[in-house]
This record gives C-alpha cells, structure tokens and sequence, in this order.
C-alpha cells in the first residue's frame, strides 16, 4: 500500500485506551512523526546543494519517505486525540516546547560526513523501532510501520555504506567522519530512554519498551564502524530532552522557517 | 551507448588540468515486471557497484518502475561497429524462411 | 547556403549520407558517423539543457522549507528530484557524445556554458512556485514534445522520459495558482504579483524571434530542432492565456489581443533588451546560482575523492587476496 493509499484509508479503529493512555500514545505518535518531519525538512535543505548529483537524488528520496512517514504518524496522532487537529495542524502550529522529536535529528546539517552519520545512526534506531511497530496493537501505527520499516532498512543501507566509504576513504574523508561520529554521538543515548510513561504503553502492546532496541541497533552500528574503521566515541555528557520539548536551541530555528506561511497568513487555505 | 567511442570523431579542446574525480560511468537495466526482460534505461555515475545499484534504484525506480536492477560499466561494453553493419545484419534480409509468413497454409487449417 | 534538406554544395558522401539519412528520419545513434558541427551542436544543446534542470532546482529549492502544507512539501520536493534526475538523464545523452560530466559542469561554472535565463530570476513568494510550475515548465513542456522527435536518438529518448515524468509538474503548479487565486484576496494578489514577474521571462524561453536565431535553420535542417522559436511561443501562448482567465488574473501585456482571423493570440513586444542583458550579465541572480552551485561541487570533492580512494582500497584487498 502507498502513502496515498494509506491516508485514504478511514481510520483504522483507535484501540480501547483509557483517557490517560491516550494521551501518552497521543504524544508517542507525535515523537514518531516530529523526527520524521524535523530530519525531513533537514534533508529537504540539501536540496539542490548535494556533492554529486546521483546523491543529491538520493538524499531527496529519503527526505520524501521521512515526510510521508511523518504526515502519516501526524494524522494517525491526531484521530486518535479526537480534536479534529489534521498533519498540518500538528505540524505547523505547535510551538517547540510541543514538538516530541529527538534532539539528533534537529542538529544542523554540517558537511555530508555529519549528515550521512546523523542518518545511519537515526535509521539504524528507527530501522528497529519500525521493525517492532509492526506489531503494534494499534492497527493504525502497525500498518505505518509495515511501509516505514522498509524505508529505514533502506536508508540505513545508504548512510551505512557511505560511513564505510567515507570512514576508510581518504585522510580527509576519515577525520570528517571521525568528527561527526564524536559531535552526534551525546545524542544516541536519548534513543533508548524510556518516558515515565512509556512502561504503560508496552504493557498494552502499543509500543516496544525503548531500551529493548539496544542491544540490536549497538550491533549494527559495531558492525558498520568496524567496517568503517571508525571509532566508537566515549560515553560522554548524553543530551536528552526532545521527548519533554527541552529542544536545542536549533528547533525554534527549524520552525520559524517551516511554518512560515501559515504564520502569516492564518487561516488561509494553500 | 558505450562510453569509449572506437568509431566517430572524438572531442577535442582543452581537458582542464587537475585530478580527475569523476565517478565510473554505469549502464542502468530493469526488469520492470516479472516477466520481462531486463532493458537498458540509462546511464548514471557511482564510485562501486553497490552504490551503482542504490543509485541506479534512486534515479530509475522514483515511480515504481522497477524489479530488478543491473549495472554494468560502461567501459565494459563491447558494441559492434556501425562499419560492419552492412556484413553482420544484412545476410539476415534474405532468409524470409525464417518467417512463419513464408509458408502458406490453407484457411481452413486453424491455430497455427 | 543551406538548403530545405541540408545538403550543401561540396558536401562529402558521408555528409550527404548522413543527412539523407537524417532526411527519411532515421534516427543517429552514438557510434554513428557524424558531422563535427552536428556533433558540437548537440552536446552544446543537450548540456544547455542539462544545466538548466540542474540550475532551476535552486529557485525552487528555495521553497523548500518554507511549503505551506506538508503535501505541498513533499510534491514539491518530489518536482525538484525529478529535476535532478532529468539533468542527470541528459547529461548521460551528451556524454554519448564524448563529452565528460565533469567536463560539461565545469563549463557551467566557470560561465562558459549557458542555461535558461529564467533561473536568474529569484523566487519570492510562495506563489513563484505555482507561476513557475504552470509557465516556466509549461513552455518547457512545449518545447521538449518537439524535442522528442529529434534527430539524435540518446536525445529524443531522454526527451520521451523526461515528458512523461514532468506531465504533472505543470499540472501541480497550475493547482498552486487556483488555489491562491481563489483564496483570501492577499493571497490572489500574490498569484497575480507571480504571473506578473514570470510572464515575460516565460516568453523568452523560446528564444529571439525566428529572423533573429542564429543557429535555426541548420539545426532545422538536422532535425535537432524540430519547430521554430516563434512557432512553439505562439503555441504556449495560445494555450495559457485561457488558462490566466480561468483563474482571474490578468497577463500582464496592455497589448494582448485575439485575432479572429488567424485563431491566435498576439501579444506587444517582447522585451528583448532584457533578455540579452540576462543572457550576457547574469540577470538578478545569476551569479549566486552560479556561487551555489560551484559551492556544492567544491564542497563535495572530499566527498567523491573519498569514494573514489575506498572504492580502489577494495580493488587492491581483492586483489592482495587473490594473489596470496
């Protein structure tokens, strides 16, 4: 089934969930589909700019399936809030202390080096993640995960075989490498860090319990650094927040230029 | 499309001085449905063959047209001659028997 | 002289076997024997047309982030890839030719190689995008269907695919303009405010008028070009200015009338001081297309030498393998 396919659907029914629940799954689909759309509409930046043009394509199809997943995740968060808020209501409305996303994928794009490691480490997580959803107890995020897991197999793939490329490339390529492993890699931890009310969510088979991911996602990222010739950065400060909407200082940033239009012309149709 | 041309005129002017880094150039085939065969739809350029094959799927599949890929590199290409056109493809004119026109076979017989 | 079929006085029988050829419309593939000039002609045209897809992704691009609606993003973003993609299906055509990627893109970088002026103009409303949807890839459209035909077979069947692919790219700025159009009167206005800046370039994609084309009636002859300048920009007016007045906005030409007798539109002079000095100067915003461009390509050498450099680490582990 496509995208399009999927959102013409009628909505698949919302499970049974008592008030509270709702409103944490609410907010669980919300972190979903906000990574989508935030690291979406980082890719969408390089448009035009990419450092070859077969990658610039490359680049812009990740970009279009991290935008579907997300107007999807959006739509899903809002039927099942019931309060008639649609993916761009949710999108463009919300201030960035209500955006779920994580903190690694609003960081700056930097050189191709940080961008292709921000995605093999997002993908390699969300690859896991989707993977699991599938199974999710409510139907609706089960059918999303089934398109999203595919897509994030894929993605992983691309960034994956460029961090090998370019981890044992050239001197230069290596350091660029190197540099953007050890800036992102405070970000990782936040991956596999539950919510107070995530256990809740588990327990009703909607979500997988976020450390579970761990041990899966450290063995590929093992396997591709090796291959790299990368190395695994120390533990160092882990940042964390984007899940409570204590984002960077980047989100604001993000948000201004997303939801430019609709800020100034509320309201209006487009 | 191969990409060293034996025949024809080459180009001339300055190649500008410098390394090189332009990529391998790589034919792009699709099987576009199970059933086909695999044709050729263009060309693209990838450092190896695995991201030739994540590019060929990038550049050539947006819209679902694809199967199955192969790559193969350019270079690698042999390609007859338009020279020998006339030796390697005209002997064929002549063998209309080869043709299931060639044979009459009465109306009355059917399914053949 | 050149006459209707191309042939001139002197020509060698290979020339004139080949424009016979060309004369009962068989195709040229790329191991084919050639004229120089045809063969100059075409990569000149074909890596023109290259960098103009590659060149127009910027305008666009530039309305990326900011897209009203997260359907409009991802269309938008899926026009732009397709743009990409056709730059690349054509730069693949001229390097049937012998001509070098890199080679072509250097050209464009360093200002010897030309694309469509239009791209020089900036984007500054949302609208742009709607405008250049339905005008600037709607003269496109008119002159790729007559390039499908074309003589050079890499050329025409890279034509045929980008045609299909662009059919809904006018069709999704054309809805952008109904939207606004109908909209709150700020956002008609800011439709009309587009078609205002885009008509004139628009017209000028075609080029100078037939009397003022210098290459015409030889490429005419070599069926590279298959319809005149002013042949196809009568075509593309004829058919969007109904177009303008099913959305209520008016072309912004005081002398557009309809002339009953010969079924077509006609519009007042076409400002063709304009049209050299963006041709020759750049206009608004050449030369940052140009800066972003030359930006991405040098910012991206370490990226393909990396590649380059890993993909010959592994040939010589294969064949350090093979050998122990």
């Amino acid at each position: 089934m496509n995208e399009t396919e999927l959102m013409d659907q009628p909505a698949a029914n919302a499970p049974a969930l008592d008030a509270g629940t709702q409103a944490i799954f609410v907010d669980y689909l919300l972190h979903l589909g906000d990574n989508g759309l935030i690291l979406g509409q980082r890719l969408g930046e390089w448009c035009g700019h990419g450092p070859v043009l077969e990658e610039d394509i490359a680049m812009t199809n990740i970009a279009l399936d991290l935008i579907g997943q997300a107007r999807m995740l959006l739509t899903r968060a809002g039927e099942i809030e019931g309060a008639g808020r649609d993916e761009d209501a949710l999108a463009y409305t919300r201030d960035a202390l209500a955006f779920r996303n994580l903190l690694l994928v609003e960081q700056p794009n930097g050189d191709f080096a940080l961008t292709m490691v921000r995605q093999f480490l997002f993908s390699a997580w969300s690859y896991e993640l989707y993977r699991r959803l599938t199974a999710s107890t409510d139907p609706g995020l089960a059918a999303i995960a089934a398109k999203a897991v595919k897509e994030a197999a894929y993605h992983r793939r691309h960034s994956g075989e460029w961090l090998i490329r370019l981890g044992d490339g050239t001197a230069e390529s290596k350091r660029r490498a190197q540099d953007a492993l050890d800036d992102l890699w405070i970000f990782t931890d936040e991956m596999f860090e539950a919510q107070p009310g995530d256990a809740a969510l588990a327990a009703a088979g909607l979500i997988p319990e976020p450390s579970s991911l761990r041990p899966d996602w450290e063995a590929m990222v093992e396997r591709v650094l090796a291959e790299a010739t990368l190395t695994r950065p120390d533990p160092g400060f882990r940042r964390e927040g984007g899940r409570t909407g204590r984002h960077s200082e980047y989100l604001g940033h993000i948000l201004s230029e997303l939801q430019f239009l609709q800020r100034a012309y509320p309201g209006a149709q487009w | 499309m191969s990409q060293s041309r034996s025949e024809g005129p080459r180009s001339e002017g300055p190649r500008s001085e410098g390394p090189r880094t332009e990529w391998p150039l790589w034919e792009v085939f699709v099987r576009s449905r199970q059933g086909l065969s695999h044709k050729h739809v263009g060309s693209l350029h990838a450092p190896d063959a695995e991201m030739a094959i994540q590019n060929a799927r990038d550049v050539y599949t947006r819209r679902q047209e694809g199967q199955s890929i192969w790559v193969v590199p350019s270079a690698e290409i042999v390609a007859s001659s338009p020279d020998d056109k006339g030796e390697l493809f005209d002997p064929a004119n002549d063998k209309v028997y080869r043709h299931p026109t060639f044979y009459s076979v009465p109306d009355a017989v059917e399914n053949m | 002289m050149t006459n209707v079929t191309g042939l001139q006085a002197g020509e060698s029988a290979e020339e004139q076997a080949f424009q016979a050829k060309i004369d009962r419309e068989e195709r040229i593939e790329p191991k084919d024997w050639m004229p120089e000039g045809y063969r100059k002609t075409l990569v000149r045209q074909i890596s023109q047309h290259a960098h103009s897809e590659i060149v127009g992704m910027l305008p666009e691009g530039n309305w990326v982030t900011r897209a009203p609606s997260l359907k409009r993003k991802a269309v938008l973003l899926a026009k732009i890839q397709d743009e990409a993609g056709h730059g690349l299906y054509l730069y693949s055509a001229a390097e049937t030719l012998d001509a070098s990627r890199d080679e072509m893109t250097e050209a464009l970088h360093d200002g010897r190689a030309k694309y469509s002026s239009i791209f020089n103009y900036p984007t500054l409303s949302w609208a742009d995008i709607g405008a250049i949807g339905w005008l600037v890839d709607g003269a496109a459209i008119v002159n790729q269907v007559a390039l499908c035909r074309c003589s050079y077979g890499p050329y025409a069947r890279a034509m045929e695919r980008i045609c299909k692919e662009e059919s809904f790219h006018q069709r999704q700025g054309y809805e952008i303009m109904m939207v606004l159009a109908q909209g709150t009167p700020e956002q008609k206005e800011m439709a009309q405010d587009a078609l205002n800046r885009w008509w004139g370039p628009a017209l000028m994609m075609f080029g100078p008028h037939d009397s003022n084309s210098v290459h015409s009636s030889r490429n005419m002859a070599w069926k590279i070009k298959r319809r005149s300048n002013d042949d196809l920009r009568q075509q593309f007016i004829d058919m969007t200015v109904p177009q303008a007045e099913y959305l209520d906005l008016s072309i912004p030409d005081p002398d557009l009338t309809w002339n009953e007798e010969t079924g077509h539109y006609e519009v007042g002079p076409i400002d063709w001081d304009e049209f050299e000095r963006v041709v020759k100067g750049g206009g608004p915003v050449g030369r940052e297309r140009i800066r972003d461009r030359r930006r991405a390509w040098e910012e991206g050498a370490w990226v393909r030498e990396a590649a380059l450099a890993h993909a010959e680490k592994r040939r010589q582990r294969k064949m350090q393998a093979a050998a122990e």
